[in-house]
């Protein structure tokens, strides 16, 4: 199915609720080997739902119908030198295909990049949704101003929900101006706990440090890890962060600088985590830690199946690539407890038979199950998407 | 005047029994049943309501708050949670017939780690308590609302409270990482943690801004920033309201964003004059304080090119601050605004509604025709660099007139800010004040889906009832 009009999607909802006949809801569905298969005969799919329906640069706010691809965000956005905040990944490096992610499925699996360390989540920056329910009745949450705390916000509630609450229609964020210019610092330092050290001093400064990351050894030609710090802003601030930053960071290991463009390519690598891009038959996970736990938990890793790292949000991420195996997979489990992770992407048989994400409470799986029921009562939104 | 539900007379009847039961579970200083005991909570930050609870405890622990609410769950008692009261749009206000859950001793900051920016603490820990724990070693907890010496985490998680320096931060949803939160039947959940983005629907995000429809929240954990080397602040004073807010655009859409961009009408600018003596120009028509931070070099070019902008716009005066000391002194009359229009006026209401920065103009006009039309005065505050607009309309709480003109007064303020594409309450949330004009905003289908999404949290409606919800629908619910 693809409609062109909200109003479609509504139709469309109310005979799938009517014959409780289950779909698959994405955009250009970049992310279907994402958390786990769906279980849908049919599609429906966004990508006829596009365009910019609002932009006003002076308000930092645009609107965009789901389907919109997020190039086209960017680029109307890069006309008037302002720019997503949280820099979602562009995810054809990691999944392959040819089509760009649409902005519809970028909110729902609430993707960010590098700039979430500093500047926030796609969540946090989602001002307004259109959305209709799984029974096919359309409805608005927040709105097209920057504060807004009129009711319960069910844009929240929404992004991140994997299109298994409501079909998203139109969404509304944002957006910030481009900083002037941007560069970086890479320090060699000897292993991830030396790196994830020299991060939090980077990002405990004053010196406004909008990406932090770090690139163990194995990438490249390269011997030790990689930490790498960004800075964004007016051309004379990064030259005198980046000298400030070099002395804060000096005892951790030797620093370079990076230019302008060097700095944008690599930043670009660790937003798409291309490095781990390489193998498409090994799994990939996404751990959320606090940063200081990422060291241990990367060793764990390291050790029961000689993951591949790649760490960003000052090591609060960690991007894990390796066998996809129900092995690998209970190593990941256990190396997130206390934080969160998640099965990124694998073949289907593995994201099928495991629990992609971590169990909840039986107290808070039952309010889930409750809210699910209320949105989507005929349960035929993405079922089986994000639990089983 | 805003109705307040029937109490259940079954429970008002049962006052004695429920007042022992819960000295049974709280030791006994932590419940309050005397009247003269009681008074301090018949209000909040809306003092123009007011309403004696049936009870009133102070719990020590997230086990004491489980215990309460599993003992009210099983009893049918409404309970209406409470942090300082600052609310000001009655959030807190009590119920004849509902157990008041004051969260003030939850007060312990519970960890600190820098390393990792973020701190776990009680929810009836003050929002400046926070940065005090922490700005000796050059940390801080962004979000200040104006109240900040007073408010609780607990009530800025629920109202997601927002701060002068929000442009740049964000507000409190956007500065947390997780929470302790205990539900109506007792139960006790944790959401998110030390971590970013946890996985799963983001209950954080619901839980933010819900005004104590959903649970109860016990702990918190916040994120941590580095405090800047230092800011500053400028500002510029214009002839007319169009102009400055053109001033406004033009600065945004430069591409700096500052960490402050606050607006002030003619009648606010007077007000806070009188009572702070900042030096304001008191011929401008509208004037603006705009704030950057950075080392001295960095102030000094970001506050040059602000300068440079608003020059275009023919100010009558600039006043760009040398010293973190003029700085201060910039900021002392904005930050008194409330209590210098208090000054002024026997009584004021603080509206509190959110409009698209391009319609401010407009928007002004129209309060100035308002104001003549009901016969108040009102002084405009405005959150310049994300629309949010705080009109203070004067009145006398003695006369009942003036004070049912000033809330009709405020309900056509918010309903313009609606029409012009904005919203009803910015920061201050709906509570009991803007609950019944949520049918300005939403739907009827739209209210009865955040009423069924309450539902799924508190089937029997004990949380806060009577907030947030046009109250007929609300009781046909909970009915
Ligand atoms: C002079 C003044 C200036 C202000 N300035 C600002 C400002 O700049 N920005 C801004 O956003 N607000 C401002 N406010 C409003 C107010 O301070 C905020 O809404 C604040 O967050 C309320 O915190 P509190 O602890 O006083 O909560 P309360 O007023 O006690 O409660 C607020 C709401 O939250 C609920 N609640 C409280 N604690 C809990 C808990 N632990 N669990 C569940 N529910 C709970 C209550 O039931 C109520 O609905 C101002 C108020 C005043 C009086």
């Amino acid at each position: 199915m693809l409609p062109a009009t909200e109003e479609e999607v509504a139709a469309a909802l109310r005979a799938a609720a009517a014959a409780r006949e289950p779909l698959a809801v994405e955009g250009h569905g970049t992310k279907r080997a994402m958390l786990r298969p769906v279980q849908a005969a049919r599609t429906l799919s966004t990508r006829a739902l596009t365009g910019i329906t609002l932009y006003r640069p002076t308000e930092l706010v645009i609107s965009a119908r789901a389907g919109t691809p997020i190039p086209e965000i960017e680029a109307a956005l890069a006309a008037h030198n302002q720019q997503l905040i949280a820099e979602p990944p562009d995810p054809r490096p990691l999944f392959g295909g040819d089509l760009p992610a649409t902005l519809g499925g970028v909110v729902g699996a609430n993707l960010s990049g590098p700039r979430r360390i500093a500047w926030g989540a796609t969540r946090d920056h989602v001002l307004g949704i259109r959305a209709v329910t799984g029974e096919g009745e359309v409805f608005r949450s927040g709105g097209r101003v920057l504060k807004n705390v009129t009711g319960l916000d069910l844009c929240k509630l929404l992004t991140g929900a994997h299109g298994t609450l409501g079909v998203l229609t139109e969404i509304t964020l944002k957006v910030l101006p481009r900083a002037e210019t941007s560069g970086s610092l890479a320090l060699r330092v000897p292993d991830i706990a030396a790196g994830v050290r020299a991060l939090s001093a980077a990002l405990g400064s004053p010196f406004g440090v909008s990406g932090a990351a770090l690139l163990p050894a194995g990438f490249g030609a390269l011997t030790g890890c990689l930490a790498l710090v960004r800075v964004e802003d007016l051309a004379p601030s990064v030259r005198y962060r980046l000298d400030r930053l070099s002395e804060t960071l000096g005892g951790f290991g030797e620093v370079a600088r990076l230019d302008e463009a060097a700095s944008v390519a690599l930043w670009r690598a660790v937003r798409d985590a291309e490095p781990l891009a390489a193998a498409p038959e090994e799994a990939v996970w996404r751990l959320s830690l606090a940063p200081s736990a990422a060291p241990a938990a990367c060793a764990a890793l390291g050790a029961a199946f000689g993951a591949k790292l790649l760490l960003d949000w000052g090591g609060g991420l960690v991007w894990v690539a390796g066998p996809a195996t129900e092995a690998a997979h209970a190593a990941v489990t256990r190396a997130a407890a206390g934080g969160a992770f998640a099965l990124f992407r694998a073949p289907e048989a593995l994201r099928a038979a495991l629990p992609v994400l971590p169990e909840e409470a039986p107290a808070l799986a039952a309010i889930g199950a409750r809210v699910k029921a209320v949105l989507d009562p005929a349960g035929i939104l993405n079922p089986g998407r994000m639990r089983a | 005047m805003i109705r307040l539900p029937e109490p259940k007379a079954e429970i008002l009847a049962r006052r004695p029994a429920i007042l022992a039961d819960l000295a049974r579970l709280l030791p006994g200083d932590a419940v309050i049943g005397e009247p003269i005991r009681l008074k301090p909570y018949e209000t909040d930050g809306l003092s123009a309501y007011r309403q004696m609870p049936l009870a009133v405890v102070l719990p020590r622990s997230t086990e004491e708050v489980a215990a309460v609410l599993r003992y009210c769950h099983a009893n049918g008692i409404r309970v209406v949670p409470r942090g300082a009261g600052t609310s000001l749009s009655g959030g807190a206000l009590p119920l004849a017939d509902a157990v008041v859950i004051g969260l003030m001793r939850m007060n312990r900051i519970l960890e600190v780690n820098l390393p990792d920016r973020y701190a776990v603490v009680e929810a009836g820990v003050t929002n400046i308590g926070i940065t005090r724990a922490v700005e000796a070693e050059g940390f801080f907890y962004a979000p200040d609302p104006s109240s900040q010496l007073a408010c609780m985490i607990g009530g800025n998680v629920m109202m997601n409270s927002g701060g002068a320096h929000c442009l740049k931060y964000g507000v409190t949803a956007n500065n947390l990482l997780g929470l302790t939160f205990v539900t109506i039947e007792g139960e006790v959940l944790r959401i998110g943690g030390a971590h970013l983005d946890a996985a799963g629907y983001d209950w954080l995000g619901l839980i933010t801004g819900s005004e104590g429809q959903l649970g109860i929240v016990t702990e918190v954990t916040v994120r941590l920033l580095r405090s800047p080397e230092g800011a500053r602040a400028m500002l510029a004073a214009f002839d007319s309201v169009e102009v400055a807010g053109q001033a406004v655009a033009a600065i945004i859409g430069s591409g700096i964003i500052p960490v402050a961009l606050e607006f002030m009408d003619k009648p606010c600018i007077h007000a806070c004059e009188a009572f702070a003596h900042a030096g304001y120009p008191l011929d401008a028509e509208a004037m603006l304080i705009i704030e950057v931070e950075g080392s001295e070099a960095e102030q000094d070019m970001q506050l040059g090119m602000i300068r440079d902008i608003c020059a275009r716009f023919s100010p009558s005066s600039m006043k760009l601050a040398e010293s973190a000391e003029q700085s201060l002194a910039i900021w002392k009359g904005r930050k008194g605004a409330f209590g210098a229009v208090g000054r002024i006026s026997p009584d004021y209401l603080c509206m509190d509604g959110t409009i698209p920065t391009g319609a401010l103009p407009f928007v002004l006009k129209r309060i100035g025709e308002m104001s003549a039309q009901y016969g108040l005065g009102v002084a405009n505050v405005f959150h310049a660099g994300d629309g949010n607009l705080h009109p203070l309309i004067m009145f006398d709480a003695n006369d009942p007139e003036s004070f049912r003109k000033a809330e009709a007064f405020g309900a056509d303020i918010l309903k313009l800010c609606v029409e012009v594409g904005g919203c009803l309450t910015g920061e201050h949330g709906v509570g009991v004040e803007k609950r019944d004009l949520m049918g300005v905003q939403f739907t009827a289908a739209e209210l009865d889906l955040q009423r069924a999404i309450k539902s799924a949290f508190d089937p029997g409606w004990l949380l806060n009832t009577a907030k947030v919800f046009p109250l007929t629908d609300g009781e046909r619910r909970a009915a």
